[in-house]
């Protein structure tokens, strides 16, 4: 049984450190504030949002006879291509195709997909030697820890560290800091392990039913380069990554780098429709979840996520307490959705982490209403009885006081000479939480109810708010 | 795996067999709407195209033929210092290592420069789009050290709407777009230009026909 992971106990932590919680909220500022650069200066941005939204819809609707359309044209190109119900089969497909080349040596470019399944610990245990070639991965791979972002994986980490892991790891100079050399560290050390890989595994951004073909994209060319010098290819993908048509991708190529880091498009955007000559590839499409997400209406928009990583870079709790605070493969706003549809208790305190401000539904480039789903989260966590005896004692507290006018007055009336009068320490310690960071407000002298009884009793309270308008004017 | 792997297969289409989602209408791209109509286009594509190449790093230089390329080439120091090129663009352009006489893509690991020709180019990101048509080995593109690219300047395209839908189907088992030189930031965010694939990229952006 996995164990609950709370996220404002994960978050204080990083927090704790105030210079690199603000250092970090000001990395990913920047990455929105170039996506926004961005989406303004396209006219037709709205437009593409909603085609976008609505082609994932419609493809999650008709998700069986899509991928089925795949699988035949997939085929029909020489493609192998594997089911895998959840994570588990997963691994064990890819591990038998590995075992069959007789492989030990894997490159692997970035895929969330693997990092949920758990693959490298899968494939290491058996014996083969997987390296994470994507430049992030590769850091936190060595350091080893996990990505904290699903676009910028090492965004948490300083060039410092970063030098200071290449020294132990590659032999650069200890204490270089400079990310120009450390590239070239990087650059000599994976072309290596590309050279001497017999397998390459991708992940994958777009696959078109149409066509069987599909997409990678990166900046770095390392899915290519794992692509076209081993005689292997693996590509894993969830069964939400279908489009119907290649047009289709017109429009996803034009919002996925745009959202993601502020780019026009990215350097490498590469359609597979085949093997090389003498070449085997493979495709793995995977469930583990996702059928299941997809049966609820609430939450069925959540697969049409791109994976772009906007939300992550808008939100003001992912940006202050760190992709590792979420404690789930995907973090930020639709990690908080999908990982509760994945284990609720383990992730119950993931819809928490959200101030409701909306940021993430606004920059989502396939208009997931994410900010509608992690409240529809909060009233199923309560509803399942998975609250933290925290929130429900309040929450009873609070009801409680609602229910009876007289009880709520003389809190109120309490509570404002209370705040004033009581020493400092009564009122902030551990018993008021709230008070951790910002200060109570200053009551006022005077409660609303008792202003009411003198300044408006006998009028309505459509009278009261219309004197109030004549007041200010209107 | 055999009979496993297909159980797995039937199992999820099952799975989602058993729910019924309401339908939702595939959308044409805009709708009644022509691309041009709606999505962004510009007076003078290539002129965009060159600066969009710029500002993702890449050089890019409107040439009126190929033997101006040459010689521009022959004023750059990295195609002077370049030992192993290769290119695919025909005799103006000489090179000493032939695609098509290597037999395994790892003997490309020492390649200093690769020339190869784009189908056409999109004005909108800088992207050019380059099949494995004419090239043996697509790692080629990937693992030069350096890239050069030749587009006509009649090729040029506004934006990717255009571009898929001159791809029409993809004939070839490869199609990629490049745009710019390979890059990385994902060390604090610095942009580092020369990753995995190639450290710089040229663009030769012709006037001859496309
Ligand atoms: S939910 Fe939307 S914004 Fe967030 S990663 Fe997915 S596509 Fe991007």
């Amino acid at each position: 049984m996995a164990t609950v992971s709370e996220h404002p106990e994960k978050a204080a932590a990083y927090i704790a450190d105030r210079s690199r919680s603000r250092w970090h909220d000001g990395a990913l500022w920047f990455v929105r504030s170039k996506r926004d650069r961005m989406a303004h200066s396209l006219p037709e941005w709205e437009r593409l949002r909603s085609t976008a939204s609505q082609i994932k819809a419609h493809t999650i609707a008709n998700l069986p006879e899509i991928l089925q359309q795949f699988e035949a044209n997939a085929k029909a190109r020489g493609v192998h291509v594997h089911w895998a119900a959840d994570a588990q089969e997963h691994n064990e497909i890819v591990l038998e195709i590995i075992r069959k080349q007789n492989a030990t040596r894997v490159v692997k470019s970035k895929s969330m997909l693997t990092e949920e399944c758990h693959l490298n610990p899968h494939l290491e245990v058996n014996g083969i030697e997987v390296i994470d070639t994507d430049l992030g991965e590769r850091i936190v791979q060595m350091r080893g820890e996990r990505p904290s972002h699903i676009v910028l994986p090492a965004i948490h980490i300083k060039k410092e560290e970063v030098g200071e892991t290449f020294a132990k790891y590659l032999g650069t100079e200890p204490g270089a800091s400079d990310p120009q050399y450390l590239t070239e560290a990087a650059r000599q050390h994976l072309r290596s392990k590309f050279l001497e890989a017999e397998v390459g595994i991708t992940g994958v951004n777009f696959a078109i039913a149409e066509t069987g073909g599909f997409v990678v994209c990166t900046n770095e060319g390392n899915a290519d380069l794992g692509a076209s010098l081993p005689r292997v290819h693996i590509a894993c993908m969830g069964i939400e990554k279908l489009i119907p048509r290649l047009v289709d991708l017109s429009v996803f190529v034009r919002l996925l780098a745009r959202s993601a880091t502020g780019q026009p498009i990215t350097t490498y955007t590469s359609h597979f429709h085949g093997p090389r000559p003498g070449c085997e590839l493979h495709i793995v499409l995977v469930d583990n979840g996702r059928s299941r997400i997809r049966d609820s209406d609430e939450f069925r928009s959540a697969l049409g996520c791109i994976r772009c990583g906007a939300c992550m870079n808008t939100c003001p709790v992912f940006r202050r307490s760190g992709g590792h605070s979420y404690d789930a493969v995907v973090p930020g706003p639709i990690g908080s959705v999908l990982s509760p549809a994945a284990d609720t208790k383990q992730h119950r305190s993931l819809p928490y982490a959200c101030s409701l401000c909306g940021s993430c539904t606004d920059v989502c480039p396939v208009k997931i209403p994410l900010h509608h789903q992690l409240l529809t989260w909060r009233q199923q966590i309560a509803s399942q009885g998975l609250l933290p005896v925290s929130k429900t004692a309040a929450m009873r507290a609070g009801s409680m006081l609602f229910q009876h006018p007289r009880i709520y007055a003389l809190a109120g009336a309490l509570g404002r000479r209370a705040l004033r009068w009581l020493p400092k320490s009564w009122i902030y310690n551990r018993a008021n939480p709230w008070g951790l960071d910002r200060d109570l407000p200053e009551p006022p002298v005077e409660s609303f109810r008792s202003w009411w009884q003198t300044n408006r009793q006998g009028t309505s309270v459509d009278e009261g708010m219309k004197s109030k308008e004549a007041k200010n004017g209107k | 795996m055999g009979s496993k792997a297909r159980d797995s297969r039937q199992a999820i289409l099952d799975r989602l067999r058993s729910r019924e989602v309401t339908p939702v209408e595939l959308p044409a791209i805009f709708g009644d709407d022509s691309i041009s109509q709606v999505a962004i286009g510009f007076d003078d594509p290539p002129t965009q195209f060159a600066g969009t190449v710029e500002a993702v790093g890449g050089l890019c230089l409107q040439v009126g033929s190929m033997q101006e390329a040459l010689n521009k080439l022959e004023q750059d120091e990295v195609y002077r210092d370049a030992a192993r090129r290769c290119s695919l663009v025909g005799d103006e352009i000489p090179g000493n290592v032939n695609l098509q006489e290597i037999e395994d893509p790892h003997d490309l690991s020492s390649l200093d420069f690769l020339i190869a020709r784009a189908e056409f180019g999109v004005a909108e990101n800088g992207a050019m789009w380059i099949t494995d048509r004419d090239i043996r080995h697509r790692a080629s593109l990937f693992i030069t050290q350096h890239l050069a690219l030749v587009v006509s300047r009649h090729s040029i395209i506004s934006n990717m709407h255009q571009a898929y839908e001159r791809i029409g189907q993809p004939e070839t088992p490869f199609g990629v777009f490049i745009a710019g030189p390979s890059k990385t930031a994902d060390i604090e965010q610095s942009l580092v230009l020369g990753a995995h694939g190639c450290r710089t990229l040229t663009v030769f952006l012709v006037d001859e026909p496309a």
